[in-house]
C-alpha cells in the first residue's frame, strides 16, 4: 500500500533503546593532585602572590586536581623563558631539526592518544567517542602535518624568504582544550617561533600533560611554555612587551578586548572568535542526511563549536518533514557520562556555561519561542542541557543573533535562494555554515554567496590539518590550520 | 590681442561616480611652498564620508562580481587613461612642489604601478588558493574572497604614486573604498578622480575625499560597516587611535610603512592578500 505523507511510520523507542552502561575505564591515566606551571622546560612553582584553583570534572562536579595561577610575574618569567629559548635554541636550529621534533611529538601523542582522551572527556564533559575519534586523532595529525612545513616554508611563500616572529602568546578555549593547543602550537613551531601558551582555566589538564609530552620529547628548555590561570593570565600574557605575536580562540567579546589593547603595539594578532552559522536546507536535498547533518552540526560537543550549526534555514516545501525527522531524531541520542561510549552529548563544560545557556533558553521562550527538548533523562548530579529545538523564531530575537555556545538550535524557514542567503549573512558573524541540496550548480552558486569562512556543502563540522579555518567579519582574523594558518607565524 | 584669461579649474571629491563639493560647504585653501595660492578644496565632513561609505557597499557585489578578467581590463584602463593625461599631472604635481623631473617619474611609476596590478586581478587567486588533502572523502578547497569596503588613509605626503599604490591592490582584490586623500597633494588626487571617472569603473568602487585627516579619521576608522582600514602614517597617536577603532567590529587592520611608495617593494600580490578572505568549502566526495 503506497504510503501518504501523513501515514508514515513513526518510531518507536518504547523500552528499545537503552543501552547498557559502557563506561572507559580511566585506571591506566595518571593525574597529579597538583600541577605547577610549566616553564623553561620545569614545572614551577607560581610566584610568591600566586595560587592554585581547581578544575573539575563536569559530569560529577568533583574536584579533579587543583592547577597554578600564573601571575604577570609568572607570565614574565615564562616570555622570557620562551625569549631564551628563541634567542639560544629555536631559531639556530635547522628547519629539518625543528620538522624532527615536532614529528616526534606528533607521535608521542598517538602513543598515548587513549590517555589523553580520557582526560579530556573527564576535564571538559565531551563525550569520549568525540574525544578518542575526533579530538586526539585531530592533534596529533596537526602537528604531523605541520611539522612537515618547518623545512619547506619557502615553498609556501613564493617570492619571499619566510621569518619567524619571535615569540608567541596564544589563548586558548575550553571546547576543544588539546585540539585548539594544537592549532596553536603546531604552526608556531613549524615556523620556528617560540611559545607560551595559556589553556581554559576549567579544561587545563590536557595542556598540563601536554608539557610533561614536551619533556619527554627532549624540546630544548622554554620552546614550549604552558602557564595556567584565568583571564588575569591571559591579559598579562598578551600586554607582555616581549610577545611578538598574539593568537587568541575564544569569544568576540574578548577578541575585541585583545585587539583594542594590541592597538599601538606592532604585535601580530589571528583572532578566531565567535559564530552562528545557518545550515541551509533546500527542498531538494537528500533529507534524512541532512537530518544528521543537522544534528551533527548543533549537537557535535554538546555545540560548544564556533562553528556549530545554531541556526537551522529550511526551505518551506519541507520544513515540516525537517522538523518530524528531526524531533524523531533527537529522541536517540543519549545525554549522559561522558566517559560512555554510547554517550551522543556529554556535560555541559561549567556551571557558568549551563546558566548562560538556560538564560538563553528562558529568554528564546519568552520572546515567543517555541521550545521542543527531547524527553532523555539526565543524572542527577553534573551540569546538563537537554537537545533543544526552537522554533517560531525571526531574525531579530536574541537566540537567532547570538552564540549561545550550548546544544540549542533555532529554527527559521525561506521560500526563495536569495531570502536564505539574505538571512544566513543577516548576522556580525561570519565564520562557517551549511548547505544542503542534490544540485551540484546550487551548492557552488549558495557557498560563493556566504560571508562565511568554512563551508559545508552536505556534510558538516568537519575539520582537518590541510584545510584552512577561521572567519570573515566579526568572527576573527586570520586562518588557522592548511598552508594559509602558517602565514599567521611568519614575517615574510 | 589680448592674454587669454585662464579657464580656473574647480576641485571636487568624488562621491559614486559625482563629482560633488563637500555638503558641509567648508573649505580649504591649498597654497604652494611661496604661500601662493593653488586651489580651494573641499573640507570633507563625517556626513560626506557615510555618504561615500554607502555608496562603496553597494557597489561592492557589483565590483567582486566582475569576472576577474574584467576588473583586469578596467585597471589597465585607468593606466592608459592617465598615460594620457601625463602632462597634466606632471603640470599638477609640479605645482604642488616637485621638480619637473621628480614629477615626472612619479606619473611614469604611478601609471606602471596600475598596469602591474592590473595583471594581478587574474592571477592571485590563482596563487592564494589550495586544494587540501583532508583525510575524510570530501574535495577540500579555499579560495580568496574579497574583504568588502576598506577605508584607506593616505599619508599626508603622500602624493599620487601613494595614492595610486594604495587604491589599485585594494580594488584589484575586488573591494570597493572610501579614500582620504593627503592634503597637500589633493589637487592631483582630485585629477586622478577624472581618470577613475574615464575608466569604466563603476560608480561607488572608488570614492575619494579631500580634508582633514584629524576630523575624518576618528569616523574612517570606527564605522561599522567598513570592513578594514589601510593606513601608511606611523605616527603612533594615530596608529592608536586607528587600531582602538578596528576593535569596535573586527576590523582588519593593514598598516604599510613606507619612506618611498617608488620603491619596487610595494609591487607583490601579498598587499592584495591583505584584503583577501579564505573561504574553505567541504564537498563529500561519493556517488
Amino acid at each position: 500500500m503506497a504510503r501518504t505523507k501523513t501515514d508514515q511510520p513513526k518510531l518507536n523507542f518504547d523500552g528499545l533503546w537503552d543501552y547498557d552502561p559502557a563506561p572507559e575505564s580511566s585506571d591506566a591515566i595518571s593525574i597529579k593532585d597538583q600541577y605547577d606551571l610549566f616553564i623553561g622546560g620545569e614545572f614551577v612553582a607560581p610566584s610568591k602572590e600566586g595560587r592554585y584553583f581547581d578544575t573539575i570534572n563536569p559530569s560529577t562536579e568533583e574536584r579533579i586536581a587543583s592547577v597554578a595561577e600564573a601571575t604577570t610575574q609568572d607570565v614574565d618569567i615564562a616570555v622570557k623563558s620562551a625569549r631564551k629559548a628563541y634567542d639560544k635554541y629555536w631559531s639556530k636550529l635547522t628547519g629539518k631539526d625543528r620538522a624532527k621534533y615536532i614529528f616526534r611529538i606528533a607521535r608521542l601523542i598517538q602513543e598515548r592518544a587513549r590517555e589523553f582522551a580520557i582526560i579530556e572527556s573527564m576535564d571538559g564533559g565531551k563525550p569520549i567517542r568525540e574525544s578518542r575519534d575526533v579530538d586526539i586523532p585531530l592533534v596529533a595529525a596537526h602537528f604531523f602535518y605541520n611539522a612537515g612545513w618547518a623545512d619547506k616554508l619557502q615553498y609556501a611563500f613564493p617570492g619571499r624568504q619566510p621569518k619567524p616572529l619571535g615569540v608567541a602568546g596564544q589563548i586558548i578555549p575550553w571546547n576543544f582544550p588539546l585540539l585548539m593547543l594544537a592549532w596553536k602550537i603546531a604552526p608556531a613551531l613549524a615556523g620556528g617561533n617560540t611559545v607560551v601558551l595559556k589553556p581554559a582555566e576549567t579544561t587545563p589538564l590536557t595542556a598540563l600533560k601536554f608539557a610533561e609530552l614536551i619533556q619527554d620529547a627532549d624540546l630544548p628548555p622554554g620552546v614550549v611554555n604552558i602557564v595556567t590561570g584565568a583571564g588575569a593570565t591571559g591579559s598579562a600574557l598578551v600586554n607582555h612587551p616581549d610577545v611578538n605575536k598574539v593568537a587568541f580562540t575564544g569569544s568576540t567579546n574578548v577578541g575585541r578586548i585583545i585587539q583594542k589593547s594590541l592597538a599601538g603595539t606592532d604585535k601580530k594578532y589571528t583572532l578566531e572568535l565567535g559564530g552562528k552559522a545557518a545550515n541551509i536546507i533546500f527542498e531538494d536535498a537528500a533529507i534524512d542526511q541532512a537530518v544528521e547533518g543537522i544534528v551533527n552540526g548543533i549537537f557535535f560537543n554538546q555545540g560548544h563549536v564556533c562553528c556549530a550549526g545554531s541556526r537551522l534555514l529550511v526551505q518551506e516545501g519541507v520544513a515540516d518533514e525537517v522538523y518530524r525527522k528531526l524531533t524523531d531524531r533527537i529522541e536517540t541520542l543519549v545525554v549522559g557520562d561522558p566517559l560512555d561510549k554510547n554517550t551522543d552529548i556529554g556535560a555541559i563544560n561549567s556551571k557558568a556555561q549551563l546558566d548562560r545557556i538556560s538564560t538563553f533558553i528562558e529568554k528564546g521562550i519568552a520572546e515567543g519561542g517555541e521550545v521542543h527538548q527531547s524527553s532523555c533523562s539526565v543524572p542527577d548530579k553534573g551540569y546538563w542541557c537537554k537537545p533543544t529545538l526552537f522554533k517560531n523564531v525571526s531574525q531579530s530575537h536574541s537566540i537567532v543573533q547570538n552564540e549561545i555556545f550550548g546544544p540549542v538550535l533555532a529554527i527559521q524557514t525561506f521560500r526563495t535562494p536569495a531570502e536564505a542567503v539574505e538571512k544566513a549573512n543577516n548576522t556580525p558573524y561570519g565564520l562557517s555554515g551549511g548547505v544542503w541540496t542534490d544540485k551540484g550548480s546550487k551548492i557552488f552558486k549558495i557557498t560563493s554567496k556566504l560571508r562565511a569562512g568554512v563551508i559545508w556543502a552536505n556534510t558538516f563540522n568537519k575539520f582537518d590539518p590541510t584545510s584552512p579555518f577561521g572567519g570573515y567579519k566579526e568572527s576573527g582574523v586570520g586562518r588557522e590550520g592548511g598552508l594559509h594558518g602558517l602565514l599567521p607565524y611568519i614575517k615574510l | 590681442m589680448s592674454k587669454r584669461l585662464d579657464v580656473l579649474k574647480t576641485y571636487k571629491i568624488y562621491i559614486n561616480g559625482q563629482f560633488v563639493r563637500s555638503e558641509s560647504g567648508h573649505y580649504l585653501t591649498l597654497t604652494n611652498k611661496s604661500g601662493e595660492q593653488l586651489a580651494n578644496i573641499c573640507r570633507s565632513t563625517r556626513k560626506d564620508f557615510r555618504q561615500a561609505m554607502v555608496a562603496a557597499r553597494g557597489a561592492q557585489g557589483g565590483w567582486s562580481g566582475k569576472t576577474a578578467y574584467n576588473r583586469g581590463q578596467i585597471l589597465y584602463r585607468m593606466a592608459e587613461i592617465l598615460e594620457g593625461r601625463r602632462a597634466q599631472f606632471i603640470h599638477e604635481l609640479s605645482l604642488e612642489g616637485a621638480s619637473a623631473k621628480k614629477a615626472e617619474a612619479e606619473v611614469d611609476a604611478a601609471i606602471d604601478r596600475l598596469v602591474y596590478f592590473a595583471g594581478w586581478c587574474d592571477k592571485y587567486q590563482q596563487i592564494f588558493s589550495s586544494v587540501n588533502p583532508v583525510q575524510s572523502a570530501h574535495f577540500n578547497f579555499s579560495t580568496p574572497e574579497p574583504t568588502g569596503v576598506v577605508s584607506i588613509i593616505a599619508e599626508e605626503k603622500s602624493s599620487l604614486i601613494g595614492l595610486v599604490s594604495m587604491i589599485a591592490p585594494v580594488i584589484a582584490g575586488g573591494n570597493t573604498c572610501v579614500v582620504l586623500a593627503g592634503q597637500r597633494n589633493a589637487m592631483s588626487a582630485c585629477s586622478f578622480t577624472e581618470v577613475i571617472h574615464s575608466s569604466d569603473v563603476p560608480s561607488g568602487v572608488i570614492n575619494v575625499l579631500t580634508g582633514l585627516k584629524s576630523e575624518l579619521i576618528s569616523h574612517m576608522s570606527s564605522h561599522m560597516d567598513i570592513n578594514a582600514i589601510f593606513y601608511t602614517d606611523s605616527d603612533t597617536d594615530s596608529k592608536k587611535l586607528i587600531q582602538e577603532n578596528a576593535s569596535l567590529n573586527i576590523k582588519r587592520v593593514v598598516f604599510e610603512e613606507t619612506d618611498d611608495w617608488m620603491d619596487e617593494r610595494h609591487e607583490n600580490p601579498y598587499i592584495i592578500l591583505d584584503f583577501q578572505e579564505i573561504k574553505t568549502t567541504w564537498h563529500p566526495v561519493s556517488v
